[in-house]
């Protein structure tokens, strides 16, 4: 999965200067579908951005379509989160003043009436994005090695983090689970190495779950950085503590609005109630406890 | 929509002695402005797109809220069931009242209490801070001496207002809840017993089944739906309290674009609030502010007043 003559240029680290997250612009906008592409069950669908910054692994976008959103059933109404998968910008054409517009990457799985009209769009066609949102994972300790676990879908936020850590050379595995070898296609995603887990075993795989992969790679001193189902999630989080290493765990939870209005998003921490779209939705480790899911 | 000259005057308002630029607030609840501000930088505040600011509802003592799951969204709505997660009147004060005050609109603060004291410890103390503008009380909380939704009922209604009344010169806007049989006598009560002006409605209780579990999906059980779905009830209890009393009325429910703003007014609704559209898009109530510019022009009204007046004069009539 070749970036071609694109460059890297999100995937940078939360706080990593102390400036915290870049800014979204404030209001929505209109950004251009220029690609989908099927992988296995999946769908990637890269826009086109000509406004927004930068964002960092770990952010995420509201993104709903500006034509057919709440068609004949009326939903979907409120636009559906997504992490970024990837995030680069093409050279400027020869002669050109100024950056070409930045391509953002999401992929999506159609699971209700939301992801499927996302899933649908056909490049030419606009979608509605608010964003960058939330806070990134968090650079490893110095001279320590990124662990990488993505579970499904859950593997989106992954590829852009797996990617700026290669670019600086932090040493790093990539572990992933899928349902199936279809859906491991999403493996592809990953320029780097990947170790895959299918739930039946199929592709070649190892025949279970990640997280039977992370009891046997985990190392003193790695940095954890998971995303997936809360199941799988729950159980980074129990190794990670057993384990005593640092964990960063990219939750989900429906959201109304991305930027802290609702209140609806929150997840139980040691600390009472975060809403994950602005204290995460990477979460430490740590701070979650029992039932927090 | 894209037709009109832009009109940055003209939508002058007046709520209740509150000298407004234009006549779109926000439904309490749906905006946090110091977030927004962290997530979108100054823009947030230098281009906010209400002319009055309404912080979500304070309460006495903290509260953390609902157990998750809040939110199931319908067809053009939504069911929340946030359950008034504050940080308390002591840490509004101290934490959020100094930043609330950097916008440069007028503050509203809607506060809550489970009893009439709390109401009153609560009017009192907001309502002595100069930076806060006017009060909002939602009355949708249960009194827990009486067992009775304090909006609900115009008893509770009226010795909540005498309570609170004496305790400031500030203006009192009353939040209408719409789980009511007839919302009027409510609302007539409020205003024999001095509030400034109602604003309405909040949202209707509602629930969702989870269609794994065949349980309630909400963490509470039960929450109140907003949106589109709820817009023509809003409008007919706006009609309804227009019609029955003199107090200037904040409409909402569902207001997605300047038509619908300028249909509350035709209601008789003297300002609008966006809400579960901002969640949409951040800035919705600004494109609702320039839409509902559009759509006077069009009727032929020089001013949003011109629009409530003659609502009025013909509900009153009716």
């Amino acid at each position: 999965m070749s970036v071609g003559s694109t460059t890297a240029v999100g995937g940078g680290s939360a706080g990593a200067e102390g400036g915290g997250a870049p800014r979204a612009p404030f209001g929505r906008r209109a950004c251009r579908v220029v690609a989908n592409e099927r992988i296995g069950p999946y769908d990637l669908v890269a826009l086109e951005d000509e406004t927004g910054p930068a964002p960092l692994a770990g952010q995420f976008y509201m993104l709903s379509s500006t034509a057919g959103w709440g068609g004949a059933s009326g939903r979907p109404h409120l636009g559906r989160a997504f992490s970024v998968c990837r995030a680069t910008r093409g050279d400027a054409p020869l002669g050109s003043f100024g950056a070409s517009p930045r391509r953002l990457e999401f992929l999506l799985e159609a699971i209700g009436p939301g992801t499927e009209r996302l899933g649908a769009l056909v490049p030419g066609e606009d979608a509605w994005v608010v964003g960058p949102l939330g806070i990134g994972f968090r650079d490893p300790a110095p001279g320590g090695r990124a662990l990488l676990v993505g579970g499904g879908i859950g593997v989106a936020p992954l590829v852009i983090w797996e990617e700026a850590l290669r670019a600086r050379g932090t040493p790093t595995s990539t572990l992933l689970g899928f349902r199936n070898t279809s859906f491991a296609e999403a493996a592809r995603l990953f320029g780097g190495e990947t170790a895959v887990a299918t739930d039946d075993g199929t592709g070649g795989c190892h025949h279970g779950f990640v997280t039977d992969l992370v009891q046997e790679r985990l190392a003193a001193g790695d940095e954890v950085y998971a995303c997936g189902p809360s199941a799988m999630l729950e159980a980074v989080r129990r190794i990670c503590a057993a384990r005593s290493v640092s964990g960063q765990l990219a939750l989900e939870a429906g959201m109304a609005c991305g930027f802290g209005a609702c209140f609806g998003c929150v997840v139980r921490t040691r600390h009472g109630y975060r809403r994950l779209c602005v204290d995460g939705p990477v979460v430490s480790a740590a701070d979650l406890g029992e039932g927090w899911e | 929509m894209t037709v009109a000259p832009p009109r940055t005057t003209g939508l002058e308002v007046d709520l209740a002695g509150l000298q407004l630029a234009h006549p779109v607030l926000n439904a309490s609840g749906t905006w946090d402005a110091i977030a927004a501000i962290r997530t979108f930088g100054d823009p947030a505040r230098d281009q906010l797109p209400f002319a009055a600011f309404v912080s979500k509802t304070i309460t006495l003592a903290p509260r953390g809220g609902n157990a998750p799951p809040r939110l199931w969204e319908t067809p053009a709505g939504l069911i929340n069931s946030i359950g008034l997660p504050n940080k308390g009147l002591e840490g509004f004060l101290d934490r959020d009242l100094p930043e609330l005050a950097t916008l440069r609109v007028p503050l509203i603060v809607s506060v809550a209490g489970f009893s009439r004291e709390e109401f009153a410890t609560l009017v009192e103390a907001v309502g002595d801070r100069t930076e806060v503008a006017a009060l909002e009380l939602n009355v949708s909380c249960p009194n827990v001496k009486s067992g009775c939704v304090i909006g609900s009922e115009r008893g509770e209604m009226a010795a909540l207002m005498t309570s609170v009344r004496p305790l400031t010169s500030k203006p009192l806007i009353v939040k209408l809840t719409p789980n009511v049989s007839d919302v009027v006598p409510v609302a007539v009560a409020a205003e024999e017993a001095g509030a400034d002006a109602l604003s309405l409605i909040n949202t209707l209780r509602a629930t969702a089944i989870d269609p794994h579990g065949g349980k309630p999906w909400l963490g509470a059980g039960q929450g109140g739906l907003s949106g589109p779905a709820v817009r023509p009830v809003a409008l007919a209890l706006t009609a309804q309290v227009a019609a029955r009393t003199q107090l200037p009325i904040v409409g909402m429910g569902g207001i997605q674009d300047g038509r619908d703003a300028l249909d509350f007014m035709q209601a008789g609704a003297t300002c609008v609030a966006v809400g579960t559209e901002s969640f949409r898009d951040p800035a919705a109530a600004t494109r609702v502010r320039q839409e509902l510019a559009q759509q006077l022009h069009l009727h032929g009204m020089n001013s949003p007043a011109d629009a409530t007046t003659l609502a009025r004069q013909r509900l009153r009539s009716v």
